[in-house]
C-alpha cells in the first residue's frame, strides 16, 4: 500500500469539500474493492475520503411505495431489514447472497453501485427494479446509470446519497456463482410491476444490462415457459477460465427461468 | 494398555489450544531486534533474457539496507539449489540436472522467478525500492503446454536439457507387456490429464535469519517440514556454512502438504545475506507469491492401456506419462513421477505385467514437486480411472471387476511387478464395508429419483493403495535418493518424572504433539500432562528426516517405541536394584516395575528420580540419568489401502456437480487417535475433491502468465463443496513396525480424485459422454453435455 492522506468527514458537505479539486482523491464506502486494490498497489490515490463517518448516508426509509436505501447502508442491514423483507424480499435475498459475512458487514450498497463491478449483485437489482440513484448533485435513472466496465454516469466528485427502489408486484434474483471468487458469474434479477417486466443481468457482460426479448415475452406471459426458447447472443459477453461467453449466455437463460419460477412462488 | 489417553483414545489435540487462541508462534511472529525486511523482485515474464539490471535509483531510496542480484550471489560462490534424488533414465544415465540459481542472473524461466533481493528497514520500503529497479528483459517464446513440451521446435528451458527432456525413464519389460496385450480379449484405453495444483498452505512460506558475528553462527527460522534436511542441503550443497554453525528452526508451521519440504530460493538468500547485512532479515511471502512460487503439484499427461482376458482378469497394464517438472528441478521432483508413481501402478490388483514409461519435461512454469500423496494420487487416478472404464466397456459392475482382480488376503507378502512388496492387507472386506455404508444396492433407485428431478446421478469407486512411511534407507539409496529415511526419537526424562519426547519428525498440522504423547503415555504409563513433544529445532532435537509421505507415525512413532524400550530396560535394572531383585524377575506394567508374585514395586517416576539422584543406585553397572535415544530404519514401506465411493448429482442446466454422498473405508493398520485420523481423512478427501471438481493451476499458453494466481480464480474447496463424509475402518496391522501402524495423512487426497471423477463419468455416461477432463468444473461439464446434446440432435 502506498501512502495517502486519510480523511473521515462527518457530513456529506465536508466530504465533497475534501474531494473537491483533488484529481487523485478517492471516496471510500465499505472499501471492499478499494482496500484490496490499495494493498496490491494497483491504485495510488493521494487522498482516501472514508464516508463511514457520514451518518446521513446510512439507513433505510419507506417513502410511499418506494424503499429508499442510504448509500452507506451495509449489505447485512439490507438483508435483515424488516422493511426490505416486507416490500422487496428479492432485494433482501440478493443482499444476503453478496460475498461472505465479513463482506456483508462492511460492504455498502452505494459503494457497490458506484463501482459498477461487472460481477457485483446490486446493479442487477438497481436495473431490474428501475431504481433511481440520488447523488449530492442530482438524480440518475437506472437505465442510464451503468455505462460499462467500472464506469457509471457519476461525474467528478459526485457521491451517491441514496437509492430509491419502487416496490414491484413480484421479483426474484438468481445467481450462478463463479466457483472461485463466488462473485456472480451470471445473476439475473426479474421484476414484474403491473404489466411491465424487467429482466436485468449482472456478471455476464461488461456492466449490468437488460434483456428486452425476455421482458416482452414475460410481459405477455410471466412464466419460465414463456422464455425457454429465447437465446441470448454470446457476442460481447465476458469470457474467462470459469465461463466462456457462450456458457454465460446459456446461464442467463437458466437463471432467468429460475428467477421467474422463484418470483411466481 | 487402553486408557483415556493411551493408544486408541480420542484425545483432543493438545496443540489446538494454542492454535485456536492465537498463541501459536510462527516465523513471521518472531520479534527480532534491528530486523530488516527482504522483498524479492520477480520476473514478470515466463521466459526472458536479462540484458541488464539498473539499481541506481533503487539504491537511493529511503530505508534501503542492501540490494543483491544473481551476479552478487554468483560472485560469492553461492551454489545452485539441488535436486536430491538422482533418477537414472532407461539407458542408465543420470537425469539432466540444469542449474537452479538462487537469484536468476542471465535468464528468467517462469513468472515469479526471483531476480533481485532488496533488503530495507521495512517491508514497504523494500517494495518501494524494488519498484525503482529497471530490469532490461528480452522476452523470449515460452514453453507452457506440457503436451507439447517435448515437441521439436518448442522453446528450450535449459541448454543442459536438450529437447526439454530431464529423463526418459521406464519400469517393467515392454516386450512382455506387449505380448500380453497381443493375447488380450479386451483392451481399454484412456487419455487423462492430472491437473496441476497449487498447495495453498494456510501460512505462507516465510524465513528469517540472524548471523552472530561473535560466534560465526547462523540461525534460520523457516516454514520447513524438515529442518535438519534443509540445514543439510544449505550446508553441504548451497551455502557451505558448516552444519554445526547453522541452526534451522521450524517453529509452528501452518500447513505444508509437501510444499514446505523443499529448499527454496528465498530462505537460502535470506540466510546468506544475513551475514552480509549484519542485521536479522525477515521475509514472508505474500499470497500472490505463494501462488506463483510454492512448488506446485501433479501435472501429468498420460495415456494408459489395460489388457483383460475374456473373464475380466487383468493381464497387463501399459502407462505412458509426461510429467511436468516446471522450470527448475525442485528438491525431490524427479522421484515423484517415477519411484512414487510407477511403483504404485499395481494398485490393489494382481495385474501380472506392468510397463510404465515416464518422460519428465521442463517448462516455463513454477517448479513442480511432491504435494499431498506425491505420485500416488497420480497412479491411483490412472488405475482407478482405467478399471472403471474397463467395467463400462465390458458392461460389468465396477465393484465386481475390482473384486475379481484384488490381491487375495492369502497372498501377502505380495510381490508386485513394479518393485514393491506389499506387507499386508485384506481388500475385499474393505470394499464390502464401503458398499454397505454407501448403500450401493440402493443406488439405481436414487439415480431414478434424481432423474425425476432433472438431475444426473452417478456413482464412482476408487480402491487405492499407497506406499508410505518413507522408508528403508537402503532401498531409497538404491533408487537414487540422496538421504537416509530413518527417524530419530529421544525420551528425555527430568528428575521430577516428566518427559520430553524429542522427535526428528515435524508437525505442521498433523497433531504429533497429541499422538506421540499418547504413544508414550500408553507405553510408559506417564500421564499425558507430564509429556511434552519437542520438534523442529536442529539445536534441540536429534537429527531427523522430517514429515512427509505419511511417515511420521510409522517411522517416527516407531523410533519413539524403540526409545521407550530402552527406558524400560534401564528402568528395570534400576528397579531391580531398588527392590533387591533379579532383573530377570522384574516386569513393567501400567507404568510400574514389579517383581512377579510379590507386592514389591517401583513406579517409573521413582526409578527416574533414582537415576538422577543416584544415591542408592548401581553406578558400577549403569550410568545415571534417564535419557534414551533411538533411530528407527523401517524394514519396508507401509501400505495403507482403502475404497472410496462417491455419489454425485450433475445439474445438466448449469453443469454443476454436487457431491451427495461420500464414503471412505480405510485400512490404516492400528489407530492411535481416531479423532485425528478422521481429521486427516476429511482434509485429504476435501483436497481430492478440490482436485477433481475445483482446483486448477492455469497458465496462459502463449504468455506463460499464471491466470489462476489468486483466490479470485483458483478455486479452493470450501466447507459447502463437500458433504459429511461417511468413514469406516478395517484393520490389518503392519507386521514390521512395533505399533502396527500404516499412515493416514495422504490417503484421502490419493483416492478421492478418481472416486469423484468416476462418479461424474457415470453420471454423464447416459448422454454418451465418454471422456471427462479433470477438474470437472461447471463450464467443462456443461460443454460436454452441450456437445453431447448437439451431437445427438445432429
Amino acid at each position: 500500500m502506498y501512502d495517502f492522506a486519510y480523511h473521515r468527514p462527518k457530513s456529506l458537505a465536508d466530504a465533497a469539500t475534501v474531494l473537491k479539486g483533488k484529481d487523485e482523491a478517492r471516496p471510500m464506502a465499505g472499501g471492499m474493492t478499494l482496500i484490496p486494490t490499495l494493498k496490491q498497489r494497483l491504485a495510488r490515490p493521494t487522498d482516501v475520503v472514508d464516508l463511514g463517518g457520514v451518518k446521513e448516508l446510512a439507513g433505510i426509509k419507506v417513502e410511499g411505495s418506494n424503499l429508499v436505501i442510504g448509500a452507506m447502508t451495509k449489505h447485512v442491514t439490507v438483508a435483515t431489514s424488516a422493511d426490505v423483507k416486507r416490500m422487496i424480499p428479492a432485494l433482501a435475498d440478493l443482499a444476503g447472497m453478496i460475498g461472505d459475512p465479513a463482506v456483508r458487514n462492511r460492504g455498502t450498497i452505494g459503494g457497490s453501485v458506484a463501482n459498477s463491478d461487472p460481477a457485483a449483485d446490486y446493479p442487477a437489482a438497481v436495473l431490474g427494479l428501475n431504481a433511481t440513484i440520488t447523488t449530492n448533485t442530482g438524480k440518475h435513472a437506472a437505465d442510464s446509470f451503468f455505462k460499462g466496465l467500472f464506469e457509471t454516469a457519476l461525474g467528478e466528485g459526485e457521491l451517491i446519497t441514496s437509492i430509491s427502489f419502487p416496490k414491484p408486484d413480484k421479483a426474484a434474483y438468481m445467481k450462478f456463482r463463479n466457483p472461485a471468487s463466488r462473485y456472480a458469474m451470471v445473476g439475473v434479477f426479474v421484476a414484474k410491476t403491473g404489466n411491465t417486466v424487467r429482466v436485468a443481468v449482472t456478471g455476464a457482460g461488461p456492466a449490468a444490462f437488460r434483456v428486452k426479448a425476455m421482458e416482452d415475452a414475460l410481459a405477455k406471459n410471466f412464466t419460465s415457459e414463456a422464455i425457454k426458447d429465447i437465446k441470448i447472443p454470446a457476442d460481447g459477453l465476458n469470457s474467462d477460465i470459469h465461463g466462456s461467453a457462450e456458457y454465460r449466455a446459456h446461464l442467463v437463460g437458466v437463471m432467468a427461468r429460475r428467477a421467474v419460477d422463484a418470483a411466481n412462488k | 494398555m487402553t486408557t483415556a489417553t493411551g493408544i486408541g483414545a480420542r484425545v483432543k489435540r493438545r496443540e489446538d489450544v494454542r492454535f485456536l487462541t492465537g498463541t501459536g508462534r510462527y516465523v513471521d511472529d518472531l520479534p527480532l531486534a534491528r530486523a530488516t525486511y527482504a522483498y524479492f523482485l520477480r520476473s514478470p515474464h515466463a521466459h526472458a533474457k536479462i540484458k541488464g539490471v539498473d539499481l541506481s535509483e533503487a539504491e537511493k531510496m529511503p530505508g534501503v539496507v542492501a540490494i543483491f542480484t544473481g551476479k552478487d550471489l554468483a560472485e560469492a560462490k553461492v551454489g545452485s539449489l539441488i535436486c536430491g534424488w538422482v533418477v537414472k533414465d532407461k539407458h542408465g544415465e543420470p537425469h539432466k540436472a540444469p542449474p537452479h540459481p538462487v537469484l536468476a542472473a542471465d535468464t528468467v524461466r517462469y513468472v515469479g522467478d526471483p531476480v533481485v533481493m532488496v533488503v530495507a528497514n521495512s517491508h514497504d520500503e523494500a517494495k518501494d525500492a524494488a519498484e525503482k529497479i529497471k530490469v532490461d528483459y528480452e522476452v523470449l517464446p515460452a514453453n507452457v503446454d506440457l503436451a507439447k513440451a517435448l515437441d521439436k521446435g518448442t522453446a528450450q528451458v535449459h541448454a543442459e536439457a536438450p529437447g526439454n527432456l530431464i529423463y526418459d525413464w521406464e519400469l517393467g519389460v515392454k516386450a512382455d507387456v506387449d505380448a500380453a496385450f497381443a493375447k488380450a480379449a479386451h483392451v481399454t484405453k484412456i487419455d487423462i490429464v492430472n491437473n496441476r495444483l497449487i498447495p495453498n498452505a494456510m501460512e505462507p512460506r516465510a524465513a528469517a535469519a540472524e548471523y552472530d558475528k561473535g560466534t560465526g553462527h547462523y540461525t534460520l527460522w523457516s516454514t520447513s517440514q524438515n529442518p535438519h534436511v534443509l540445514r543439510l542441503i544449505l550446508s553441504a550443497f548451497v551455502l557451505g556454512i558448516p552444519e554445526h554453525k547453522l541452526r534451522v528452526i521450524a517453529p509452528d508451521v501452518g500447513g505444508g502438504f509437501g510444499s514446505k519440504i523443499f529448499c527454496y530460493n528465498e530462505e537460502t538468500a535470506v540466510c546468506w545475506a544475513s551475514s552480509r547485512v549484519g542485521r536479522p532479515i525477515k521475509w514472508t511471502a505474500e499470497r500472490s507469491e505463494s501462488f506463483m512460487t510454492d512448488a506446485h503439484g501433479r501435472d501429468h499427461v498420460t495415456h494408459a492401456e489395460l489388457a483383460l482376458d475374456k473373464d475380466g482378469k487383468f493381464l497387463a497394464l501399459k502407462v505412458e506419462t509426461i510429467a511436468n517438472m516446471g522450470a527448475y528441478l525442485s528438491t525431490f521432483s524427479t522421484a515423484v513421477p517415477t519411484y512414487l508413481y510407477a511403483t504404485l501402478l499395481a494398485g490393489q490388483y494382481t495385474t501380472p505385467l506392468i510397463y510404465a514409461n515416464v518422460k519428465a519435461a521442463v517448462t516455463h512454469t513454477a517448479p513442480v514437486d511432491a504435494y499431498r500423496g506425491a505420485g500416488r494420487p497420480e497412479a491411483t487416478f490412472v488405475i482407478e480411472s482405467i478399471v472403471s472404464q474397463a467395467a463400462k466397456d465390458l458392461k460389468v459392475d465396477p465393484a465386481e471387476l475390482r473384486r475379481k482382480n484384488f490381491i487375495p488376503s492369502t497372498a501377502f507378502p505380495y510381490q508386485t511387478p513394479v518393485a514393491l512388496q506389499y506387507d499386508s492387507g485384506n481388500y475385499p472386506p474393505i470394499i464390502d464395508e464401503a458398499m454397505k455404508i454407501a448403500d450401493y444396492r440402493g443406488f439405481e433407485a436414487r439415480r431414478a429419483e434424481a432423474k425425476s428431478r432433472g438431475k444426473l446421478r452417478g456413482i464412482g469407486f476408487s480402491s487405492y493403495i499407497e506406499a508410505c512411511g518413507l522408508a528403508p534407507s537402503q532401498v531409497i539409496g538404491q533408487l537414487g535418493g540422496g538421504v537416509g529415511q530413518w527417524e530419530s526419537a529421544q525420551l528425555k526424562f527430568n528428575p521430577t518424572g516428566n518427559v520430553q519426547v524429542i522427535t526428528g519428525s515435524h508437525s505442521h498440522g498433523q497433531g504429533h504433539e497429541t499422538t506421540f504423547a499418547q504413544i508414550v503415555s500408553d507405553k510408559l504409563g506417564v500421564p499425558l500432562e507430564n509429556i511434552e513433544v519437542v520438534h523442529g529445532d536442529t539445536s534441540t532435537t536429534t537429527f531427523g528426516m522430517g514429515t512427509y509421505g505419511s511417515r511420521s507415525l510409522a517411522v517416527g512413532g516407531s523410533a519413539i517405541m524403540k526409545a521407550a524400550d530402552k527406558i524400560i530396560a534401564k528402568g528395570k535394572k534400576i528397579a531391580a536394584h531398588l527392590m533387591e531383585a533379579s532383573v530377570d524377575d522384574v516386569v513393567f506394567e501400567d507404568g510400574t516395575f514389579k517383581v512377579a508374585g510379590t507386592d514389591k514395586n517401583v513406579p517409573l517416576a521413582q526409578a527416574v528420580f533414582a537415576a538422577y539422584v543416584p544415591h542408592n543406585y548401581p553406578l558400577a553397572e549403569i550410568e545415571p540419568g534417564m535419557d534414551e535415544n533411538a533411530f528407527y530404519d523401517p524394514a519396508n514401506f507401509v501400505y495403507p489401502a482403502g475404497t472410496q465411493i462417491c455419489e454425485v448429482e450433475v445439474d445438466p442446466d448449469t453443469g454443476e456437480t454436487q457431491i451427495v454422498n461420500f464414503t471412505a473405508v480405510d485400512d490404516f493398520g492400528n489407530i492411535i487417535n481416531p479423532m485425528i485420523v478422521e481429521g486427516q481423512v476429511h482434509g485429504g478427501i476435501a483436497q481430492g475433491v478440490g482436485q477433481a471438481l475445483l482446483e486448477h493451476a492455469v497458465y496462459d499458453k502463449e504468455t506463460g502468465q499464471l491466470v489462476s494466481g489468486s483466490y479470485m480464480d483458483y478455486t479452493m474447496p470450501r466447507a459447502d463443496d463437500v458433504p459429511s463424509f461417511k468413514l469406516g475402518y478395517k484393520v490389518t496391522p503392519c507386521p514390521h513396525n512395533p505399533l502396527g501402524v500404516k499412515g493416514c495423512g495422504e490417503a484421502g487426497a490419493i483416492a478421492a480424485p478418481a472416486a469423484v471423477m468416476n462418479a461424474v463419468r457415470d453420471a454423464l455416461a447416459p448422454l454418451g459422454v465418454t471422456h471427462v477432463p479433470m477438474p470437472a468444473t461447471p463450464l467443462s461439464v456443461w460443454q460436454l453435455i452441450h456437445g453431447a446434446s448437439r451431437a445427438a440432435a445432429e
